[in-house]
């Protein structure tokens, strides 16, 4: 188990986190020594142009990947003294995870798809009207629970996301330019909605290139060469 | 479950690609459960041919194989004294001394070459049963084998020349199929007197023991084998029982061969499923980094694509256990001519193990590749386009 923090403390905390690819050519430094505290309900924008780091600090923070050197504790633990299936599960219960490409499951229809990591975490199939309650939250459709995501527009695909992300009530959602593959009305309706859940006390990490969007969040954090300019 | 639920809609999404694969599965076990029906029932069909011959001790002079008689110089003989022997150590079972050799016949001017059996003519009914005529009662007549009288077309009454002499069919023997002891149905059985008279022979190629108790044949074949081997090994000592039964258990190697090459397709089988499975994993390598990205454990993964596997192997093995019965009649119909076989219980039991070997087959194929998809990387798998 990874060391606990008291409540009161960052819910993510980087602590001179660094993150090195070794490739055949050399090793690459994609994060340097970076030392972050994020607070709860906090909305913070990353930026920084294409190969900074800011895919691999969603990643780290993502817990899909392990810093390299440094601590990285979310919700107040070490995610470097988890193990596989525990970061998977810190994973499923306490972030949420909004893509650029949406990366709905096609095998599954809309419902099935929000309920996804709820069946995941409980083991039932019963949502106990969650999936409809939090389809009407993101200004989802009742009718459009049963569509496959293929049948889908951008707009409400990015909302189906939004919906899986918030089910299991996760502390802390991560969003890789969430807006980046929508038209800028519908970007705009969904960035008032990730403004909206933020409001309502969640924690957003947002990667965005867009300095509109990044506009929504209370603090941008520029990376430029791995370091937190 | 919904890992369960994922399994079978990929399925049905790719139905195509499954639909092959389960076809292959299909084949193997029809092949492997065909294969063993048709094993099974050549055992025991060859079993049931054979299993009247089981009372049965023989007795050859050692090393001497199977025969000498008229034309084979051969030292390797049962003396008359050992005869004797024989009797005594067997006590009140029938022992039935032979001579056996071949010569040339003839009949109405064609000729040929018969085995010729010589024995006591008392000895006859107890070894041969009569269809035609009466059993042979002087030294001058013979008996001939149903086959040999059909070649030949001999009926009671016919003469056939043996060698030299001329005898008179006094009887016709019953069909009496392949046997341990003799083989009767292509030979002429003439009496012992003439035998020895004609061909100058006394002593015997071969004894045959009757065992009116076959709890007995052990006991009879050990007191033969301690009165006459006792210093040196005289003569083999065997009973019918024992040949039979590595004639079956030969029958059941040949069975269990069969029924391993119907594995091997089984094996190409299992070489499609693993096939399927990875182009499954390489096509839902996007899937697999979303739903580990969202919080699904590999073990969790790695059990959504067993259950592909097994799905695939259940519908096949299902299927194929259903056609299994036409393949296992089809091939006890071209090969044995005979399908009566097809319902006994060690004959329908190949069915439900070629079931158990596709899904077997099905799940060993899908391990692999559940493990790569369990295993891949996250974040690799979610860039994967």
């Amino acid at each position: 188990m990874g060391d606990r923090v008291s409540t009161d403390q960052p819910v993510i905390r980087l602590d001179h986190v660094s993150k090195i690819y070794p490739l055949p050519f050399g090793d690459v430094t994609a994060l340097d020594d970076v030392s972050l505290d994020v607070e709860r309900g906090d909305f913070i924008a990353v930026m920084g142009p294409s190969g900074s780091g800011k895919s691999t600090l969603l990643n780290l923070i993502g817990c899909l990947d392990v810093p390299t050197e440094g601590d990285l504790y979310i919700a107040g633990r070490n995610i470097r003294e988890l193990s596989d299936d525990e970061l998977t599960d810190l994973r499923r219960d306490t972030l949420g995870f909004i893509f650029q490409q949406f990366n709905l499951i096609p095998l599954l229809n809309v419902r099935e798809n929000v309920e996804y990591p709820l069946v995941l975490k409980t083991r039932r199939r019963e949502s106990e009207g969650l999936v409809e309650k939090l389809t009407r939250r993101v200004g989802l459709e009742e009718e459009l629970l049963s569509h496959k995501p293929s049948e889908l527009s951008g707009g409400q695909s990015q909302r189906v996301a939004i919906a899986r992300a918030l089910i299991n009530d996760p502390e802390i959602l991560l969003c890789d330019e969430p807006t980046g593959n929508l038209d800028t009305k519908t970007g705009t309706l969904i960035m008032e909605l990730l403004e909206e859940v933020n409001q309502q006390g969640k924690t957003i990490i947002m990667v965005t290139h867009d300095p509109r969007i990044a506009g929504y969040a209370h603090r941008t954090i520029y990376l430029v060469d791995g370091k937190i300019a | 479950m919904i890992f369960f639920e994922f399994a079978q809609r990929s399925i049905r999404l790719h139905w195509l690609r499954s639909l092959l694969a389960v076809l292959g599965i299909v084949i193997g076990v029809v092949a492997i459960s065909s294969m063993g029906i048709l094993g099974n029932s050549l055992v025991l069909s060859v079993g049931e041919a054979l299993s009247d011959v089981g009372d049965t001790v023989v007795v050859y002079p050692h090393s001497g194989g199977f025969g000498g008689g008229p034309g084979v110089q051969t030292n390797d003989v049962i003396t008359g004294r050992q005869v004797q022997q024989i009797e005594r150590a067997v006590g009140a079972n029938d022992v039935i001394p032979l001579h056996v050799g071949a010569d040339r016949i003839e009949v109405g001017g064609e000729d040929g070459v018969a085995q010729v059996y010589g024995m006591e003519t008392d000895d006859i009914p107890l070894l041969l049963e009569v269809t035609e005529g009466v059993y042979l009662r002087g030294a001058s007549g013979a008996m001939v084998g149903q086959a040999l009288a059909e070649t030949y077309d001999l009926d009671v009454g016919s003469r056939i020349t043996v060698g030299d002499e001329s005898l008179r069919v006094v009887g016709i023997l019953a069909e009496r199929g392949v046997g341990f002891d003799i083989n009767p149905d292509q030979a002429v059985i003439v009496s012992d007197q003439w035998y020895t008279s004609v061909y100058r022979e006394e002593d015997y190629d071969q004894v045959i023991v009757k065992v009116r108790n076959l709890e007995d044949i052990e006991e009879v074949k050990n007191a033969i084998d301690a009165t006459l081997n006792r210093r040196e090994t005289v003569v083999d000592v065997f009973d019918t029982r024992m040949i039979l039964e590595t004639i079956l258990e030969t029958f059941s190697t040949i069975s269990t061969f069969t029924t391993a090459i119907g594995g091997i397709s089984l094996v190409v089988a299992g070489v499609s499923i693993f096939n399927v499975q990875m182009m499954s994993v390489t096509e839902r390598t996007k899937e697999v980094g979303i739903i580990r990205s969202i919080g699904t454990r590999r073990r969790e993964v790695m059990k959504m694509f067993l259950y592909e596997a097994f799905l695939l192997g259940l519908l096949g093995s299902a299927i194929g256990g259903m056609l299994s019965f036409g393949g296992g009649y089809v091939a006890l119909l071209i090969m044995l001519q005979d399908t009566t076989y097809l319902f006994a219980p060690s004959s329908l039991v190949y069915i439900p193990y070629g079931m158990l070997f596709g899904i077997g087959t099905s799940l060993v194929s899908g391990l692999y590749p559940a493990w790569k998809a369990a295993n891949l990387n996250p974040i690799d798998a979610l860039r994967y386009e």
